[in-house]
């Protein structure tokens, strides 16, 4: 019997932090999506010819987004998971009638829900600067939904693995942050040299983009299918790692 | 009396290798008051946790009320309740929100009415709007109490409830778990406050480096171990105790004014009155008697330098 209640309580909980800080959780991303426009799209973006047919402006609008989505879904579930554990909170979760997996959908579904509702924030603040149309808007929601979901448990991860605040920053900043600068966000991996675009394929956040872009313009770096199967590979990998991690016990019980 | 915790040969040895509990068995009974004792360190904490599931057992096993803690952990878990030692509580959460949450964790349906009594008992309510990290130490500890019951849990743990807690705290708190024993809920708690282990407990047991070294009825200890001593004060001083006074076993003090003779009550005859007829034929002339019962914590104290 799954204890649904102990599910809706933990989802709740922490999205009432997630509106309890609204102002912040709003404001950041939605000035940052301002700036970058202002600074890629307006002052930059007017000297750089369109990109297969599609205006600079507009071209980083996805990639702007899953940067936002990946950083935040990341941050929300670490700090979700990793601050009971700092506190002593934990206790309660782990002495309450309910299984290491229904915590997992508790926390990890507020932290991805949290990151939805700021990609559709980000995206209506995009719609104020481009003129945006979404060629395939269900393929958009499925990669959206796809990444905030694996992004928010690969967070889940480096929550419980983290044992300080060091450790729970560096991962954002060290790694999250430039596989999205590098994986082509802003440009097109075709204007990068042969080597750095074979380097570029290495690097899974590539694939996220180039889905996501395609739905929006049917331009891609890589076929959807392929952007469709790493997507799902990156979440099977993150999910037997937490399988793993919840057997073992793994720096939630000694 | 039925058991509702059965523990057998349980053993915890953590990571780093130290042994925190040794082959530890103990039947608890239902509605009883149970108190551990021990020095820091002698794995009262580690015995609740593992009952509770926040720490696995390396071998051994538990059920409460006939399931295993681990298999159905489930059952187990519904119906237990704990107030941790430290005072480990969200920083922005409210105290309506933070009980409603335990609650929910625990499967339980919303009762506003429960609750709201809840907190009354623990005179929580009109505190309920109040963020938990503007609450006072003692305050917290309420909370925490009023989290552990938000289930109405027919267990209740208790670590450490009286650390740092001041007199009327400790007061309602007592009168709480009066209440709730009352109401058929069994209580084990772990107190360094020997004499509240003796005042409220039904059992006592006596833990030191992970080991169960007793468990027994307050009563029955206190008499299977308690000693007695007779303390006569002297009219004038004795500089020593005279040769006839040698087969008793005496002792005096420094300055010669107090003879302390120590006796199991239990014992059939005390020996007290061949004594003082002794004394008063040694010459001394007796100013006062005074009789010492030996408390919990001198048991305590005892047992533990034994072993």
């Amino acid at each position: 019997m799954i204890n649904h209640r102990a599910i809706k309580v933990i989802y709740q909980n922490e999205m009432t932090r997630f509106f309890h800080t609204l102002f912040q959780s709003i404001a950041s991303p939605v000035i940052s999506t301002a700036l970058y426009f202002v600074v890629f799209g307006s002052a930059i973006g007017s000297s750089i010819n369109s990109i297969e047919g599609v205006s600079y402006a507009l071209f980083i609008v996805p990639g702007l987004t899953m940067l936002s989505v990946l950083t935040q879904s990341v941050s929300n579930a670490s700090f979700g998971i990793f601050f009971p554990k700092f506190t002593g909170t934990i206790y309660e979760i782990l002495s309450a009638p309910i299984s290491f997996y229904e915590a997992l959908i508790g926390y990890v579904g507020a932290a991805a829900s949290k990151s939805m509702i700021l990609a559709t924030i980000i995206l209506i603040t995009a719609s104020f600067f481009v003129d945006l149309n979404i060629a395939h808007p269900i393929w958009m929601v499925a990669f959206l939904v796809l990444t905030c979901i694996s992004f928010s448990l690969f967070g889940f991860i480096i929550g419980l693995w983290a044992g300080n605040f060091e450790k729970l920053q560096v991962v954002p900043i060290l790694i999250i942050t430039p596989l999205v600068f590098l994986g082509g966000s802003f440009y097109s991996v075709s204007m990068l040299p042969p080597f750095w675009q074979t380097v570029t394929m290495f690097n899974p956040v590539l694939y996220l983009v180039s889905g996501f872009r395609w739905s929006f313009f049917e331009v891609s770096d890589v076929s959807v299918t392929t952007s469709l199967a790493m997507i799902l590979i990156f979440l099977l990998i993150c999910f037997t790692l937490i399988a793993w991690m919840f057997k073992t016990g793994y720096k939630l019980k000694e | 009396m039925s058991s509702i915790v059965s523990i057998k040969n349980l053993s915890k040895t953590y990571d780093s290798g130290f042994e925190a509990l040794n082959s530890i068995n103990l039947d608890i009974n239902k509605g009883e008051i149970l108190a551990l004792l021990g020095p820091n360190g002698a794995g009262k904490t580690t015995l609740i946790s593992t009952i509770c599931g926040i720490i696995s057992p390396t071998s051994g096993s538990v059920s409460v009320d006939g399931n295993d803690i681990i298999k159905d952990f489930r059952k187990t878990r519904k119906i237990i309740g704990l107030v941790p030692q430290e005072l480990t509580l969200g920083a922005f959460d409210k105290v309506w929100s933070t009980v409603n949450f335990s609650r929910g964790l625990f499967n339980r349906k919303k009762d506003d009415a429960y609750l709201k009594k809840l907190l009354k008992d623990l005179s929580l309510f009109d505190k309920k709007d109040s963020e938990l990290r503007t609450l006072s130490g003692g305050m917290k500890r309420r909370v925490l109490i009023a989290k552990a019951l938000s289930h109405q849990p027919k267990i209740l743990f208790l670590d450490e409830p009286t650390a740092g807690v001041d007199v009327e705290l400790r007061k309602d708190m007592w009168k709480i778990v009066r209440k709730l024993k009352s109401s058929g809920v069994t209580i084990i708690l772990t107190t360094h406050y020997i004499e509240e282990a003796q005042s409220i407990a039904d059992r006592v047991g006596v833990i030191n480096e992970g080991e169960l070294l007793l468990v027994e009825k307050t009563k029955t200890l206190m008499e299977r171990l308690g000693k007695k001593q007779l303390i006569v004060e002297l009219k004038e001083k004795a500089y020593q105790l005279p040769e006839t006074l040698n087969k008793y076993k005496l002792e005096l003090n420094e300055d010669g004014s107090l003879i302390t003779y120590t006796y199991n009550a239990k014992d059939g005859g005390t020996g007290i009155s061949k004594l003082l007829g002794a004394i008063s034929e040694a010459g001394l002339v007796v100013k006062d008697l005074q009789i010492n019962e030996s408390s919990l914590e001198d048991i305590f104290v005892n047992l533990v330098k034994k072993l």
